[in-house]
């Protein structure tokens, strides 16, 4: 089952996706553009995977970490679907980052690897957006490139676990203006998700609601204002995202 | 006296009281306790931000080496960090020393309480988003790279404790001028003042509010003074900051620690 959460006529609801349409939890059936989409859980603790594609890595002049290089996001970074991520005036180089993001289901701690799946309660794309400008390397990636307002579309649906057959073998993909420019599978990660669940869980305690980004392969490219991002994973969700620029503020 | 919010163990709101922050005491209603008798929670609601290499001498002791590899540079926006919910931690509990590790280090920070949500606020207005101020222990585990997130050293289980209160921002006229003290067992270990921030507190939330809202209840901390004290298992921590109050943990081991906080 796909589960999104979304505003509609006034009220905040939870919706399935219904032959195309969504089925509202209140019994009604809208169309996915009537509605304004959040993100399909309220998010815990998200953590998120820096240079887990080799490829990425290597497009990133970075050799591949030896363990897990992790870096966490806090709650005011996340939108829905088809929302809008601002990019600043005075910067060159944005880009979007497609992942499939793990969302966990119950409490983890000192999980081993081959229960890691018992934990996960679904799955969900998330388009993680750098400013590289603003990259200092002192706790990189910071705060300012990676944890700014709205600037992590997540959605639009959770889909169920149990109708993921293998999330390590999954097609993402990221169109900006309909051209490809992202292309690569969930087989490629450095880390894979039982490796992951295991290791955060090996030092910390995992909740349900907490998310994992689990990286991004090769494909960055800088996007501009008024670009529309699309980021896809196969069998998860295609996740739109539109880029506004300063003159969308009156404080910028 | 002072007026200050807090959460009383099991309450669901937070309330308004009367403390003594020498005494270490609650004024409720007709009677007075002490806190160590008054199982506090948690006085905040949203999250927690910290701040690194904010003090003068926390980024002096790291001399030339900004320079080099794999630095480059000093940093030039505040470098901050998450502590997120697994780490946040009441007044009186316990802190669980991690397998494998044998002493923790005390960061004694001033938390900044957010009391109205605050997006590219001006130095000039910046105090006015704030509700008021906690003492807050940003233990991490010991390490000297600061290149990677410290996920591993700063977030884990307790990691974070919160209290005993917030005192009043009107209780508090100059927030960048305040003496802070770590005791071990009783015995001084660090002393340090606010007043030596590289980013005061009005420059400091008006450069993390330009990217990231803060809402009422975050909790944004300006730093963790250099030359952190090193605890041990069975060590008692008390941080005192004038004005606010004095919050107390004790270490113990992981084993001990169970996830209500207390033994």
């Amino acid at each position: 089952m796909r589960k999104a959460r979304i505003a509609y006529g006034g009220a905040i609801h939870e919706a399935t996706e219904w032959q195309g349409q969504l089925l509202v939890d209140d019994g009604r059936i809208v169309d996915e553009n009537e509605v304004t989409w959040l993100t399909p859980i309220e998010p815990r603790t998200v953590f998120a995977l820096g240079l887990n594609y080799a490829d990425h890595a290597a497009e990133l002049a970075f050799t591949a970490p030896s363990e897990p290089l992790v870096f966490l996001k806090g709650p005011h970074t996340f939108i829905g679907h088809q929302g809008f991520t601002r990019r600043p005036a005075d910067i060159s180089y944005m880009h979007y980052e497609c992942e499939l993001a793990v969302i966990i289901g119950k409490t983890a701690r000192n999980v081993k690897k081959e229960d890691a799946y018992n934990y996960v309660k679904g799955y969900s794309v998330a388009n993680d957006y750098a400013i590289r400008d603003y990259l200092e390397n002192y706790y990189r990636p910071n705060l300012r490139v990676k944890n700014r307002d709205a600037a992590t579309p997540f959605g639009p649906w959770m889909v169920d676990a149990q109708d993921v057959v293998d999330p390590m073998s999954l097609k993402l993909t990221t169109h900006v203006n309909n051209k490809l420019v992202q292309e690569g599978t969930t087989s490629d990660m450095i880390f894979d998700i039982p490796t992951l669940i295991a290791y955060l869980s090996s030092f910390m305690t995992l909740s349900e609601n907490d998310v994992i980004l689990t990286g991004t392969p090769k494909g960055s490219v800088d996007t501009a204002v008024g670009d529309v991002v699309v980021t896809e994973i196969e069998g998860i969700g295609r996740l739109v995202n539109t880029i506004i620029g300063d003159e969308s503020f009156i404080n910028r | 006296m002072s007026r200050a919010s807090l959460r009383v163990l099991g309450a669901r709101e937070l309330i308004s009281a009367d403390v003594n922050i020498v005494n270490n005491t609650v004024t409720i209603g007709e009677g007075v306790v002490h806190a160590n008798e008054l199982p506090l929670d948690i006085p905040v609601t949203g999250m927690v931000i910290g701040t690194l290499l904010n003090y003068k001498g926390a980024l002096e002791k790291l001399g030339d080496t900004v320079q080099a590899k794999p630095y480059c540079s000093p940093p030039t926006a505040p470098v901050l960090y998450l502590k997120p919910a697994n780490t946040f931690n009441r007044y009186g509990s316990t802190i669980p020393m991690p397998v494998g590790v044998s002493k923790l280090e005390v960061g004694a920070a001033l938390g900044l309480v957010i009391g109205k949500q605050a997006i590219a606020v001006d130095e000039e207005h910046a105090l006015n988003y704030v509700a008021g101020y906690t003492i807050v222990n940003d233990v991490s585990v010991p390490h000297v790279s600061l290149f990677r997130p410290a996920v591993q050293h700063r977030a884990r289980d307790g990691f974070c404790p919160i209290g005993p209160w917030v005192i009043d921002h009107q209780e508090v006229p100059d927030p960048d001028n305040l003496v802070i003290r770590v005791f071990i067992n009783d015995v001084l270990r660090q002393e340090n003042t606010t007043s030596n921030l590289i980013r005061p507190i009005r420059r400091l939330l008006a450069d993390v509010t330009e990217f990231m809202t803060l809402r009422p209840g975050d909790v944004l901390l300006v730093g963790v003074p250099e030359a952190a004290p090193l605890a041990e298992v069975g060590d008692h921590i008390r941080i005192d900051i004038a004005g606010i109050g004095s919050l107390e943990n004790r270490i113990v081991d992981e084993q001990q620690f169970n996830s209500w906080g207390t033994t």
